[in-house]
Parts: C-alpha cells; structure tokens; sequence
C-alpha cells in the first residue's frame, strides 16, 4: 500500500511518498510521475522520507521517465531515502542515473542548477 | 528450522508474503539492509510467478518456504502450480537500453540474481520450485 501525494510549491512540484512501492502499489507511483512529466513541471522533487519498501517495479517507474525527463529539461531529484531503500537503487547502479541526495535542502540545490 | 506461508496468488498478497519472511529473518543475526534485500529478491520472484505464470489467479496458491541451515545459509523455497520459467535462462538487460525505451520492467530478475548466491528451478510433474540460496556473511 502507497500514498503519494503531489503538492505543488511556486515552480517546484514535491511527490511525497508513503509505504510501500511493489508491483501492486506501483501503478500509483507510475500515475503521480506520469502526470508531473507530461504536464511538464519543470523541477521534481521526490520526498522518499516515507518510503518504506521499493521493488523492481517501483525503481522500473522511475526508469521510464528518465527519457522524457531529459527531453524536456526537465529536473528531477530524490531525497530522504532510508539505508534499506538507498540499497536497492545501489544493487542496480540507479544511484549514479539518478538524483539522489540526502535532504530536501540539497535536493533543491540540485534542481535549481543550471 | 523450516518456515512456510501459502497465500492465493494475487499481488496484493505480496505485502503479506514480505511480512512472513521479515518476521522468519529477524530472529538472525541480519542487519536490517541484508533483511530488506533477501525480502526484495523473494518479492521479485513471487511478483514474477504472480504476473507471468500465474496470470493472477487466486485460485493458484504461491508457496513461500524458507530453510535456515544453521548459520551457513538461508535456503527460500518459491512453489507455485503456473506454468513455470526457468529464470536461470532469463538474459539480463542492459539499463540504459530500458530506459532508452521506456520500459518500466525488467530488472526484477537482475537484482534476485544480484542478491542472491544460488538460483535453482526444480520442475516437477504438477509444480515448479524456483530456489533461491544466500550464503551468510558472503555478499552483501
């Protein structure tokens, strides 16, 4: 079970995730990104803080907007991650296609660059 | 000592399945990281058999069978009645050719293979086993 919430703050758009992100949750994750990159919202800010589980599924979300991501310059990091979490993107080298960042504070940094 | 769940296969009982193995795991002496990762690699294969074998139907029961071998290794069973696959076979993708495409599967089997030591498929005449063997104290 996942909640994710999408809350939107002057030209940044936080998704907030909570539980579990499995391939029976997965679909909400996939629905919450997939409306943020083809509304273009140009910085994405992922909140993982409430991010208890991730499975292939889960990281395969991630994956397939990285493509349009890119395409439309558009920014997107992810923060808060838990030691277990952080795991998974790791096993597949995710961490060095992806960003990730401890918090939300550096995590803004990061889609603020030019 | 032997631990065992059978729930109908259906993914809304891979929750259910990932609880079982956590509370079998925790009375070892594992961090919480390697808990996670032997649960993630049992979740893929379950999600896998669920998905591809089972056609989600609850009338088949996914059997999750976990043998702990002193502190030389952990032994999971995964039973199910669908029609099986061989995941020793299963080619492992190359990332960025997934994300070029869009894909958002595919990397489940990388990671059981990445996590765990040993992958056996055992085929009998009415079920399939797909084994899957940690090392304690190997890999991470």
């Amino acid at each position: 079970m996942v909640q994710i919430d999408t809350i939107k703050e002057d030209d940044i758009t936080l998704l907030n995730i909570n539980g579990d992100v499995d391939a029976s949750s997965s679909i909400q994750l996939d629905e919450s990104l997939g409306a943020v990159v083809s509304n273009g919202d140009p910085k994405i800010l992922i909140d993982c803080g409430g991010l208890n589980y991730i499975s292939s599924a889960g990281l395969g979300v991630f994956m397939s907007y990285l493509e349009d991501i890119n395409t439309k310059n558009l920014k997107m990091a992810l923060f808060g991650l838990n030691d277990k979490v952080m795991n998974v993107f790791e096993i597949l080298g995710l961490d060095q296609l992806l960003t990730i960042v401890d918090t939300k504070k550096e995590a803004l940094v990061r889609i603020n660059e030019a | 000592m032997k631990h065992n769940i059978s729930v109908p296969g259906v993914k809304s009982n891979l929750q259910r399945i990932r609880k079982f193995i956590i509370d079998v795991l925790r009375e070892q002496h594992l961090s919480d990281v390697e808990v996670h990762s032997l649960v993630l690699a049992v979740d893929e294969v379950c999600a896998n058999l669920i998905i591809h074998s089972n056609k989600y139907s609850a009338k088949h029961s996914i059997d999750v069978e976990i043998k702990i071998e002193g502190n030389d290794k952990i032994v999971f069973d995964i039973i199910d009645v669908g029609r099986g696959f061989d995941i020793r076979n299963y080619p492992e993708p190359d990332i960025k050719e997934i994300i070029r495409l869009k894909k958002k599967g595919g990397v489940g089997l990388m990671l059981v293979k990445r996590i765990m030591d040993e992958i056996d498929f055992i085929n009998k005449k009415d079920y399939n086993i797909v084994r899957l063997t940690k090392n304690l104290q190997s890999k991470s």
